[in-house]
């Protein structure tokens, strides 16, 4: 999932200040999780900048509502009432998110109330941990179920650093090493052999070196017949 | 004109931290008039909007009271209060809003001076940051 965290409140208000009408708008998938912008922190967010106003004795209207996935059209266009009606839209969903309705209404202003961080997972209650950059090129069936791309500070293909000690990393030895995790991991399945495999330098050009990537399945597109069928029906 | 009363709001949980406050009346201690208690099943039901939306609405400080953390009803639920306090102190800050506003106070049943103690010491904070909205207009 993508994890996000939400910018500091003052930075937020100073954001939106010139703005009399904000929609702020959060999403229930991966930022809801990593309790980011879902409903609750949507709530929380719109009633401290409320609170911040009242001090400051600003006057700004502020509507928090929530969407489904805020990176896809169809659940955007639900609250595209209160969008088109707001001086500014603060997006409390990842960058895609604010992307999307920024795409949907270029005309409208849409800013990131969090910061979008990494693909990650929750590793424990309050805890999300990075586990993949996303480099379009996955070689986690060689490493252990380990990803070196993301585990690794310095993404190394084969082994470890000399930075590598007592399992952790030079970098902050609050980071575990991930070439130490890969090794221990790759002992345990007793497949210790691919260790010494050497994987050839990367090739980068599936990653974001390459620009922005799309990606396209053409079973599932629509033809042009299919897509003015479909905006009839609408 | 009379002196503005303050408004200090108090979620107390209905176990240690009622008790405390019934305990402390029936011993004849004295505390400000000033707060509105709002019973709570557990300190740690008390959510971080619940605190924000009192100080939204009006109230100039907001705490909330639970059992001891070793001696909760619920085993944990004060440990969570507090956690959720803390996190909306760290709201208020980045907001520039001062935190003394919003406090965590933890009481045992058997405590007279506990409840009174805390109504004290947030109308005093309540009293010396004045109402929020001072800085123009309510909203």
């Amino acid at each position: 999932m993508i994890v996000a965290k939400r910018k500091p409140v003052g930075e937020i208000a100073e954001m939106a200040a010139p703005y009399k009408k904000v929609a702020v708008v959060g999403c229930r998938s991966c930022v809801a999780i990593c309790l980011a912008g879902g409903e609750k922190e949507v709530k929380m967010l719109v009633s401290a900048l409320k609170v911040k106003n009242k001090k400051e004795g600003r006057k700004q209207e502020f509507e928090g509502l929530v969407v489904e996935r805020q990176c896809e059209k169809e659940w955007v266009k639900e609250v595209e009432e209160t969008i088109l009606g707001a001086d500014l839209v603060l997006s409390m969903a990842c960058s895609l998110g604010a992307q999307t309705i920024g795409d949907m209404y270029p005309e409208k202003l849409v800013f990131p109330g969090l910061n979008t961080s990494f693909f990650g997972v929750p590793e424990e209650q309050g805890v999300w941990t990075e586990k993949c950059v996303g480099c379009g090129n996955c070689i986690i069936h060689t490493t252990g179920g380990i990803c070196p791309i993301a585990r690794c500070a310095k993404s190394m293909l084969n082994g470890p650093c000399g930075g590598s000690s007592n399992g952790h990393c030079e970098v902050n030895l609050e980071i575990d090493c991930a070439w130490h995790a890969i090794h221990e991991r790759l002992k345990l399945q007793k497949r210790l052999d691919l260790i010494e495999k050497v994987t050839p330098p990367k090739d980068w050009s599936t990653s974001h070196s390459g620009g922005r990537r799309v990606y396209t399945r053409d079973d599932a597109r629509l033809t042009q017949h299919q897509k003015k069928g479909k905006e009839a029906v609408q | 004109m009379a002196e503005r009363r303050p408004k200090v709001v108090g979620f107390c949980c209905e176990k240690h931290a009622m008790d405390a406050a019934v305990l402390s009346a029936r011993s004849g201690k004295k505390y400000d008039a000033s707060v509105r208690i709002v019973k709570v099943p557990c300190s740690g039901r008390v959510d971080g909007i619940h605190v924000l939306k009192a100080l939204e609405d009006g109230a100039d400080a907001v705490f909330v009271m639970g059992c001891l953390e070793k001696n909760c009803y619920y085993d944990t639920g004060s440990i969570e209060g507090r956690k959720r306090v803390n996190y909306v102190k760290s709201m208020l800050e980045e907001a520039g809003v001062e935190k003394e506003r919003v406090e965590m106070f933890n009481a045992s049943s058997t405590n007279a001076w506990a409840f009174p103690e805390a109504v004290t010491k947030m109308v005093d904070v309540a009293k010396r940051l004045g109402p929020l909205g001072k800085g123009g207009e309510e909203q």
